[in-house]
């Protein structure tokens, strides 16, 4: 799950992490008050889950609060690769000297975090990483005793921080470290650890990502969820745990697991169609399951016709067939549906499709043809 | 012979009497699998199907001489069943759980290298022995007996590939569902070792995924194996991944691409299957071809 910058500079808090004061405006008035309150000059940054903000004219300042409220009023609405800002973290500007790069990822190779530390920080470190990767130190963690501060200086000193950045900069990490692991974090990083010409060391931008399956325990992260405004559809399915991913076709597609509905998607665009969407109902779906997802799908404009395929093993093919007649009353009339079933139920669950006038494909190829054709059809 | 469950071997279920234990179990069972005993703690003394509860890993190794456990108990719980597993002794785990959080199995995987247990998944659909029995939630009616080894990341995948195989004439050995999360505990590289050495075992069949780079370390084993093996990578329509920040992008580069994996499979020697459907014929003409030098 994606959180706000804010969101993760009030972890990294919790956790002894200097972070510059900051709070949340959501019109240019309360941007005005709160720079008056911090003292200029202020940063104003939009809040919205995606990289590159500054290159987007995301990041704007203010040298009185008169013109913080300005800044919030161009950065506020403002559409930044395809999100629309709605709200703004207002800081105290820092005068940055030096800029590092601290960061902890799960890695499926060595099955832990690894800890990343770079001297070259700030937003060139991606460039950095292709041209110059040995600029960047990096080693996993030993879960059982996490990244004592001793460790966690050395591996800023290997990566080339100055010595008087050095002892700071490794309780930070270390900090950054416990941070990861108590927040169930999957990415936990600080880009830029800034050294101001004050001699300051603090997190100047902090992105953490907090791993979906442990929102059960992390309830106050769960609650920060927010619908990301370019694919509303993704962030209600995830609430009715299905798994939806919005992609740029016009095909439909549904089916159970993840590797079966990306094959499925594979055999769609050999059929020459372009999938609209990858939709994983998950393992025992009912029929009221397979309905609201059909319903899902559709509310994609560019969706003309839905492929189900649905291999039966815990999800059976009565209950699936049941699903897609109850969503045909409710979905746009005439648009072509086709439904695969194998394994459980299926017979049951085909002679129900049969019954309804719905079109059903024998195999994941012919289900693909028929689909793309329907559509093709409808077309002319 | 087979790889890593085969007929006799004894089986404890933890979590046999919650609802996915409680419908599995018997499938199992009616499988051939030798299911001994279930484990839930305070339900130690009652019984399922016949067979003992006990509130321990400890307990039930020690009344049953199992060797092997599979775990249905829900993701909160699931990390420290595996521990309790390999505590006890297991020789073999499979976790069929999904939505382990990954902070536990980072610590599972740092246990584990301390104890001689192998762990299969989590988030799979488990293994089987055709003859032998299942261990885990595979539809057991698909398969048939013969010697084509089978591994998949994916369920679902594996059952339609799986009854491709079996309506070509192709019977398998032994199917593995390593699992799809990103910390799992045995990969397609240890799986096809273990093939590699199977008597019974004359050709593999690998179904990989994008993401990662488990396909592209077994197509370097792969090169010296053998045995041939027939490969398919499901997601080379799926646009580029949802990157992870820019520590994602650091850390993986550009490894991942199902492009990257069928490249790399090719290079290696091994065949890449357009469609699912072309895996038996490929499959087919790998046999024929025989052994390689």
């Amino acid at each position: 799950m994606k959180i706000h910058e804010y969101q993760a500079k009030e972890i990294l808090r919790r956790y002894g992490i200097p972070v510059q004061p900051g709070e949340i405006a959501t019109t240019p008035e309360q941007a005005e008050q709160i720079a008056q309150r911090f003292g200029v000059p202020v940063v104003i940054k939009a809040q919205v889950y995606v990289g590159g903000r500054g290159k987007a004219g995301g990041i704007q300042f203010g040298d009185t609060p008169a013109q913080a409220g300005d800044a919030a009023r161009r950065v506020l609405g403002m559409n930044i690769k395809g999100l629309t800002v709605e709200k703004v973290l207002v800081t105290p500007k820092s005068d940055i000297k030096e800029e590092y790069y601290l960061g902890i990822i799960l890695d499926r190779a060595s099955q832990a975090p690894v800890v990343m530390v770079s001297a070259a920080g700030g937003v060139e470190i991606e460039q950095v990483a292709e041209e110059t990767p040995e600029k960047i130190v990096k080693e996993p963690i030993d879960v059982r005793w996490g990244l004592p501060p001793w460790r966690a200086r050395e591996l800023l000193a290997q990566a080339g921080v100055p010595p008087t950045v050095v002892a700071r900069g490794g309780a930070i990490l270390s900090q950054l470290a416990a941070a990861f692991t108590g927040a169930d974090a999957t990415l936990a990083e600080i880009n830029p650890l800034a050294l101001t010409a004050d001699g300051q060391v603090l997190a100047a931008d902090a992105k953490i990502l907090i791993d979906d399956n442990a929102l059960p325990r992390q309830k106050e992260f769960a609650a920060w969820a927010e619908p990301e405004e370019a694919n509303p559809i993704e962030f209600e399915a995830r609430a009715e745990g299905l798994t939806y991913v919005k992609l740029d076709g016009d095909v439909g597609i549904i089916g159970n697991g993840a590797g079966l509905v990306m094959t499925t998607l594979d055999m769609v665009a050999r059929a020459g169609g372009k999938p609209a969407n990858f939709l994983d109902i998950g393992g025992g779906a009912r029929a009221e399951t397979m309905k609201k997802s059909l319903l899902f799908v559709a509310r994609d404009p560019q969706v003309k016709g839905i492929l189900v395929n649905i291999f039966g093993g815990i999800t059976r093919g009565e209950e699936v067939a049941k699903g897609i007649i109850l969503a045909q009353q409710e979905l746009p009339a005439g648009m072509p549906i086709v439904a695969r079933l194998s394994g459980t139920g299926a017979e049951e669950g085909r002679a129900m499709l049969a019954g309804a006038g719905l079109t059903w494909g024998s195999d994941m190829r012919d289900g693909a043809r028929k689909i793309v054709a329907a559509i093709a059809a409808q077309g002319k | 012979m087979s790889i890593l469950y085969h007929t006799g071997d004894k089986v404890i279920v933890q979590g046999m009497t919650g609802a996915e234990g409680r419908y599995h179990t018997p499938r199992m069972i009616q499988s051939g699998a030798q299911v001994v005993a279930g484990v839930t703690p305070g339900k130690g003394g009652q019984t399922f199907e016949n067979l003992p509860v006990f509130d321990t890993m400890t307990e039930a190794k020690a009344h049953t001489g199992a060797t092997i456990s599979c775990i249905f108990v829900p993701p909160a719980g699931a990390a420290d069943a595996i521990m309790e597993a390999a505590a006890a002794g297991m020789a073999l785990v499979v976790c069929i759980t999904e939505n382990i959080p990954v902070n536990d199995m980072t610590r599972v995987a740092a246990f584990l290298k301390q104890h001689p247990t192998r762990l299969i998944g989590p988030n799979c659909p488990g293994l089987a022995t055709p003859g032998a029995g299942k261990i885990g939630i595979m539809p057991y009616q698909i398969m048939r007996e013969g010697n084509v080894g089978f591994i998949s990341r994916s369920g679902t995948l594996t059952y339609e590939v799986v009854s491709l195989l079996s309506e070509a004439g192709l019977g398998q050995s032994s199917i593995i569902g390593i699992g799809g999360d990103p910390i799992i505990g045995t990969t397609f590289i240890d799986c096809l070792r273990l093939f590699e050495q199977d008597p019974q075992t004359t050709a593999v069949v690998m179904c990989g995924e994008i993401g990662g780079s488990d396909e592209e370390d077994a197509a370097a084993y792969a090169a010296t194996m053998k045995k041939p093996v027939v490969a398919f990578i499901s997601g080379r329509t799926a646009p580029p991944g949802k990157r992870m920040g820019h520590a994602g992008a650091i850390i993986s580069g550009k490894t991942g691409t199902a492009q990257g994996k069928v490249e790399a499979l090719q290079t290696a020697g091994v065949p890449v299957a357009d469609t699912i459907f072309d895996i038996p014929e490929l499959t087919k003409q790998a046999l024929a071809k025989g052994a390689r030098a």
